[in-house]
């Protein structure tokens, strides 16, 4: 059968295909710049404005109405008490549920629905949360506008990614593990936390270090419950003196968060607080690409050193 | 037989043993059911949150009103409780957002899982994945001060807050999410399927947007829908950028508030629990849950519907 384009046709399509695969090339390429690009500038730009203002004194400071002698210092705290409640909250509720629905659920309606529930949490935007926290934790239950709020509202944001994480993490290892465990009499709960768990310990803690990072950034959610954009002193200090040595009252403690105080300082009309909020989003970005870097790297680690 | 009565009382002693730690393992299985089971009571809870708060609002204001009047004054004496300006603001800076970050997503994904050598996507993946782990008020912050001046160069009428700048900053946000979900998605297409189109003589573009794409529609649309929903979602960017002044517009080049920035402008100010200002913001979450609902059910049906199994 003979072809019914001319030889010179069929040459003309084929280097117009391979010019297009070509054009397509470029284009990706540029894509990928330009977003790679946007963040260089975004940090540069920080990095010129912010940091002349990143001093001893910025970290030590209280925030203060006079631009040049405000710090971050009730910020800084208060972002780890918040993280201390958060990870508490998060990671025994994340990686049990995570345990369940891998090692333990049956295949029923139930489970199904956790599933697909587990998947519409994570789509559910983060300022919705804030409100749930809001209604239910500072007026239901009177935790009021407190760390203990806060730190919660953000465990259940992060409560998917925990999931997600643990639940990947299990799944890789294989079966065979767990038959052995067996055949050697192990009831179900020695399985998970003798052998299971450590040989996924890598793969948790990198999903628990990336949800954390998500915390650590998340402004809206805290609006909500009503944190104070102007706190000058610190919450309780949960070292006590005397007996018994620990104190609980930070977790009712009004505070502020650095995403928060960043919010407070970029939204003032004075450029010099806006060098401020520089300052402490340079702060705020370290902390969560050195958060997400270690992930990255613990998960790059993971895929060489593990081999089934 | 001596022997076999005493090997009888050491297994008795085992199946005692073994009671214990049948209740043990009993009491560890209840409570990782009810770690996985608060997820779904989470989801409760947000919905009898929203529900009951927004009825003691719609008790005040007919649901008539809040669809259709066009002006969201909630806080001014002359009160007026239209959604449709908050509604219009999210919709046009979603929409801003969308043009750039579902193109973009998708080129790149397509780029890194085709085209790229192994070296280039070992190097990019990472670092898309910092550039979504970078905190959303950090882009806020971006928008205002660098992308809303650089673009008066371009349009020297542009207000200072406006939903432009925060919409092309929120797409260059929701970028990374696209571009690894739906790289995820074409990955996982099986080798065979490129090799049978390469076979055939087809470019590697060709191959990409007639053979692998369609394979992974349904991946791509659950990406899609991801984005969507952090676009409707997302708060600080244009809390911080767009202004916080309700506005019935579709001209991206004014300043207008969406559902998100009026929650954050409410709950900045002190309002009393229980007011009808406290009832708005959570008829507004209502409002916003609702569409991130509707777009969750499409992306679900399409997946189902589009399903390919290998």
């Amino acid at each position: 059968m003979r072809s019914e384009k001319s030889l010179e046709e069929i040459r003309r399509i084929i280097s117009l295909h391979k010019r297009l695969d070509l054009i397509f090339m470029i284009t990706g390429i540029v894509a990928l710049m330009i977003a790679i690009m946007t963040f260089m500038a975004l940090f540069a730009h920080m990095l010129i404005d912010g940091l002349p203002r990143l001093s001893w004194e910025f970290f030590t400071s209280f925030p203060s109405r006079r631009p040049e002698s405000a710090g971050i210092l009730s910020a800084w705290v208060g972002t780890t008490l918040v993280m201390l409640v958060t990870a508490a909250a998060a990671v025994p509720l994340g990686v049990g549920s995570g345990i369940y629905l891998e090692e333990y659920a049956p295949r029923n309606l139930l489970t199904e629905i956790i599933e697909i529930n587990v998947t519409n949490l994570a789509g559910v935007p983060s300022i919705i949360y804030g409100l749930l926290a809001l209604g239910l934790f500072v007026y239901q239950l009177g935790f009021g506008q407190s760390i203990l709020s806060a730190g919660l509202a953000l465990a259940l944001l992060i409560l998917p990614i925990v999931i997600v994480a643990t639940r990947e993490a299990i799944r890789s290892i294989p079966i065979t593990i767990r038959e052995g465990a067996y055949a050697l009499g192990a009831t179900k709960w020695q399985t998970v936390s003798d052998h299971l768990l450590p040989y996924s310990a890598a793969g948790i803690l990198t999903g628990i270090i990336i949800g954390l990072a998500r915390a650590i950034g998340e402004t809206a959610p805290i609006i909500t419950i009503g944190a104070l954009t102007f706190i000058a002193f610190l919450p309780p200090s949960p070292v006590k003196n005397e007996f018994p040595f620990v104190s609980f009252e930070w977790l009712t403690a009004p505070f502020t968060v650095m995403p928060i105080q960043m919010f407070n300082w970029v939204s003032r009309p004075e450029e010099a607080f806006q060098l401020n909020a520089a300052a402490a989003g340079l702060v705020l970005v370290i902390m969560t690409l050195a958060m997400n870097g270690l992930a990255i790297y613990l998960r790059y680690r993971m895929r060489k050193n593990i081999k089934w | 037989m001596a022997e076999e009565s005493q090997n009888k009382l050491v297994y008795a002693g085992k199946l005692g043993y073994s009671f214990r730690r049948h209740l043990h393992e009993r009491f560890i299985e209840t409570f990782l059911f009810l770690s996985a089971i608060l997820s779904v009571a989470i989801m409760l809870a947000i919905i009898v949150m929203l529900v009951k708060e927004s009825v003691v609002f719609f008790r005040q204001v007919s649901i008539w009103d809040f669809l259709t009047d066009t002006q969201w004054t909630p806080l001014f004496d002359d009160a007026h409780y239209g959604i449709l300006p908050l509604i219009s603001g999210t919709l046009v800076s979603s929409l801003i957002a969308l043009l750039v970050a579902l193109p973009m997503g998708t080129i790149i994904a397509i780029y890194l899982s085709e085209f790229a050598p192994f070296s280039v996507r070992e190097i990019a993946k990472p670092f898309l994945e910092l550039l979504g782990g970078v905190p959303t008020v950090v882009y806020g912050y971006f928008a205002l001060l660098f992308v809303t001046p650089l673009l008066q160069i371009i349009f020297p009428e542009l207000p200072g807050f406006n939903l432009l700048s925060a919409g092309l900053v929120m797409g260059i946000m929701i970028i990374p999410y696209v571009s690894s979900m739906t790289e995820d998605a074409m990955r996982a297409v099986p080798m065979n399927l490129r090799e049978g189109s390469y076979a055939m003589g087809a470019t590697r573009f060709q191959t990409s947007i007639r053979v692998v794409m369609p394979a992974a529609f349904s991946g791509i649309a659950a990406a899609y829908i991801l984005g969507i929903s952090r676009a409707v979602g997302e708060t600080m960017v244009v809390a911080i950028a767009a202004g916080m002044q309700p506005n019935l517009t579709w001209n991206p080049m004014e300043p207008a508030a969406t559902i998100t920035a009026y929650i954050v402008q409410v709950s900045l100010g002190d309002l009393p629990h229980g007011s009808i200002g406290y009832q708005t913001i959570f008829a507004a979450g209502l409002t916003l849950l609702l569409i991130t609902l509707v777009f969750n059910i499409i992306g679900h049906l399409l997946r189902k519907r589009y399903r390919e199994i290998y």
